[in-house]
Formats: structure tokens, C-alpha cells, sequence
């Protein structure tokens, strides 16, 4: 037996009314299906200074859907013209202004082809892992468990790479809490978020990771690609990253071709004719 | 109005009230977001899966008619945040359902909320991430009747 209900609807009336009414004032209504209410965040106590020059540990977006940011970056760059054409006649993104209907999303993530980077900061950004050596950060990310070299042995950036989904990357410590790293040769297939902007294999990603405390890191991402915008701009600005207990265990979040393409049968196509 | 249509209202209006989307990279154009189904079911089977898990199951309606069904969750990572794992639901399971259906009247949908035979509701694309416990009500104490 079905039962519809078309919300919103004047049929409702009244009654309905009254409940929505109710409901504003006794949340305790909400009971049976409502998830339990989240306890009040304690005041933290003061969390310890930040080490010298040490990203180690496991840290997580304070805000979880800030850092899986499904409807793209806040705001970015005009586009250039090549930007705009790819933007608007190419990419096909299931979010944002510019959203189709799923079967008709042409998203690389759709055949688990790789996020790359940047959109692996810019989408699905959860936990993720730095383990320092005495050369390289490494960056060990849940999603699509893919890790990233960013090498600290003061070599320069490559002058014409290949292209690469991960690009190359060198970083420095500008001082002792705050760690740049400068990465190019980026492969142009790859989106830069999960809206469809585009970037080219031009575009240079600078980010910055400034140890505020022994528990925080604020991560800005910027972006200067001057074949798709037209100007620098901020991806990420001061996006609070929380150290995370020792003892988290990194889930798997990958993405298996046969399980992709049994949900497009299933969910997706579907959903679209 | 009916005790039976004040429930099934008052289910329908708390959705609403805890309703915040799920992150997907496919979003949900496809989807009637003004419009909730809930329906008895039995589970086919339930693919715990990325991109998005998802149930089969078939919905039985009074006049015996059969509908196949397949309605969607997030990711697995979310998901296990809300109280759901892969073993949730089993083959033959009756559950009761709601959805929000497909625009174009395709038995898919985002699956919303399910009630499992002892009453325990496991929530679906309608809660908080952050939540450790979110996602799962207790099932009702035993009836002394």
C-alpha cells in the first residue's frame, strides 16, 4: 500500500497547519524518526601549543560537509572563454548551477576514473593521513585511498612535466607552523570540484597549512590557471582541519567499476528516461 | 482527518523537519523533492556499495500488484556514521519504506527512512553526519499486551 504525500500542498490544510505549528514548538514530536539531539559540544579546554614544523597525524574537516563541498567551491574566478566553453557545453556535473539530470552526468568519478588533485581537496576531502620522512609529506587520503608525495628535499618544480592526475609537488616550511606546497603538471581531464569548473594543465595549486594548535590546521587552497580564469582565487580559505585521535581508522571509500556501473543500471539511468 | 492520515502526516512532516542532503557527486535532479512515498516492502537485496548503497525490494500494493523497487543511500563511510552497515537488511526482510520517488514515475528513489519488523528505524537520507548514533531510533520496548 502506498501512501503519498505531496508536501506543501493546500489540501493539507488546517490541520496541517497546526502540526507544522505544533511541531515548531515540541521537538520531542520528531521523536521516533528525528536522529537523537547531539549533545552540546563541551568548552574545550585550551588545546596545547602547536610542534615545530610537524603536520603528522590524522586530521578531519571540522565541518564534514564543508570538506565534502557537493555543490562545488563557494565562489571562484570569472571564467575565461576556454573556461566557460568547458564549462558550460562539456562538463556535465550532478551539482551545482550547473546540474543534470544523474544519467546524464558525464562526471569522470562516474566510470572511477580518479578525483586528481586538486578536486581531492576541493570534493570529498575527509579524513586523511600525513606521515613527515625526512625528504617527502606524504598525504594518505580515505577517498579513493590515493596519496600524494610532496617531496621537502629543496628540488624544484618541474619545468614541462607530463601531466599527471596528482600533478608534482615540492613543499617548504615558511616558518614553523605554517607549510606551503606548490604542485603542477596537472592532468586537464580531471574536474576541478564536483560542480564542473574546469582547470587546465596550466593551472599551478598553492596550499597552505598553518598549525594554529596542537589540534587545528587551517588549509587555504589557491588556484591560478590563467587558461580557464582570470584571475587567482581561493578554493579553500581557512578551512579548519581537526587532529584526530591516534588510534582512527581510515575507512576504505573507493570506487569499483563493476559496483559503478551496477548502480547506473539500477539508480541512475532509471531515474533519467 | 483519520489517526491513520495524522500518522502517516506527522511522519512525513518530522522528515521534513530533520531533512538535510546527503553529499552525492551524481546530486539528486532526478528526484521529486516535494514528494514522499512510504510503502511495505520485502527486501530483494541491499548492495552495500560506492558510489551510494541501494536496496531492491519489492512493494506489494492491495491489489496484489508487484512493483520492483531500488531506492538509494550514500556511500558506505556515511552511511556506517548513521547506524547502518552491510548487514542491515537481509533477502525476505519486511520493511516499511519511504522514498522520495523519481520525477519521471520510475520505481527509484532516495530512501528516506526504514522500519524494520521490530520497529527499529534506521534513517536515511534525512540526518545529521556528524552524528555517531544518528540515524537509528530504538526499537519500541516489548508490548506487555
Amino acid at each position: 500500500m502506498q501512501e503519498s504525500i505531496a508536501c506543501g500542498k493546500t489540501v493539507l490544510g488546517k490541520q496541517f497547519i497546526g502540526v507544522v505549528a505544533a511541531l515548531a514548538f515540541s521537538s520531542g514530536m520528531c521523536a521516533q524518526t528525528a536522529p537523537p539531539q547531539q549533545p552540546e559540544p563541551a568548552k574545550s579546554q585550551k588545546a596545547a601549543p602547536a610542534p615545530r614544523r610537524d603536520l603528522s597525524g590524522i586530521w578531519d574537516v571540522a565541518n564534514t560537509m564543508e570538506g565534502i563541498s557537493p555543490q562545488g567551491v563557494k565562489s571562484h574566478a570569472p571564467f575565461t572563454a576556454w573556461g566557460a566553453d568547458i564549462a558550460n557545453n562539456v562538463y556535465k556535473p550532478g551539482d551545482g548551477p550547473r546540474r543534470v539530470l544523474i544519467g546524464r552526468v558525464n562526471d569522470p568519478l562516474d566510470s572511477c576514473d580518479p578525483a586528481g588533485f586538486p578536486r581531492n581537496l576541493l570534493f570529498e576531502l575527509r579524513p586523511f593521513q600525513v606521515v613527515q620522512t625526512p625528504n617527502q609529506v606524504l598525504m594518505l587520503y580515505q577517498y579513493q585511498r590515493v596519496w600524494r608525495v610532496i617531496w621537502t628535499d629543496g628540488r624544484e618544480l618541474p619545468k614541462d612535466p607530463d601531466p599527471r592526475w596528482y600533478g608534482y609537488s615540492i613543499g617548504r616550511w615558511a616558518d614553523d607552523y605554517t607549510f606551503l606546497v606548490e604542485t603542477v603538471g596537472l592532468d586537464e581531464r580531471t574536474w576541478l570540484d564536483n560542480a564542473g569548473d574546469p582547470h587546465s594543465s596550466e593551472l599551478r595549486v598553492e596550499e597552505r597549512y598553518v598549525r594554529v594548535d596542537h589540534d587545528t590546521v587551517e588549509l587555504t587552497v589557491k588556484i591560478d590557471d590563467p587558461k580557464a580564469y582570470t584571475g587567482p582565487w581561493l578554493a579553500r580559505d581557512k578551512l579548519h582541519l581537526t587532529l584526530q585521535p591516534a588510534k582512527t581508522d581510515i575507512l576504505e571509500m573507493i570506487c569499483a567499476p563493476t559496483e559503478a556501473e551496477a548502480y547506473k543500471k539500477a539508480i541512475a539511468d532509471p531515474a533519467t528516461k | 482527518m483519520s489517526n491513520k492520515v495524522f500518522r502517516v502526516l506527522i511522519a512525513g512532516v518530522c522528515l521534513l523537519a530533520v531533512s538535510v542532503p546527503l553529499p552525492a557527486h551524481h546530486g539528486a535532479a532526478g528526484y521529486d523533492m516535494d514528494k514522499q512515498l512510504t510503502m511495505k516492502g520485502t527486501v530483494r537485496e541491499w548492495l552495500w556499495a560506492n558510489p551510494h548503497c541501494y536496496m531492491k525490494y519489492d512493494a506489494t500494493d492491495e491489489k496484489g500488484n508487484v512493483a520492483h523497487w531500488a531506492a538509494e543511500v550514500s556511500n558506505p563511510t556515511d552511511m556506517i556514521k548513521r547506524g547502518w552497515s552491510l548487514h542491515s537488511f537481509k533477502p525476505g526482510d519486511e520493511i516499511a519504506v519511504t522514498v522520495r520517488p523519481a520525477k519521471n514515475g520510475a520505481p527509484v528513489g532516495q530512501l528516506l527512512k526504514v522500519v524494520l519488523p521490530n520497529g527499529q528505524t534506521l534513517i536515511g537520507w534525512a540526518s545529521g553526519l556528524n552524528s555517531p548514533a544518528g540515524g537509528v531510533s530504538n526499537p519500541p520496548e516489548p508490548s506487555s499486551k
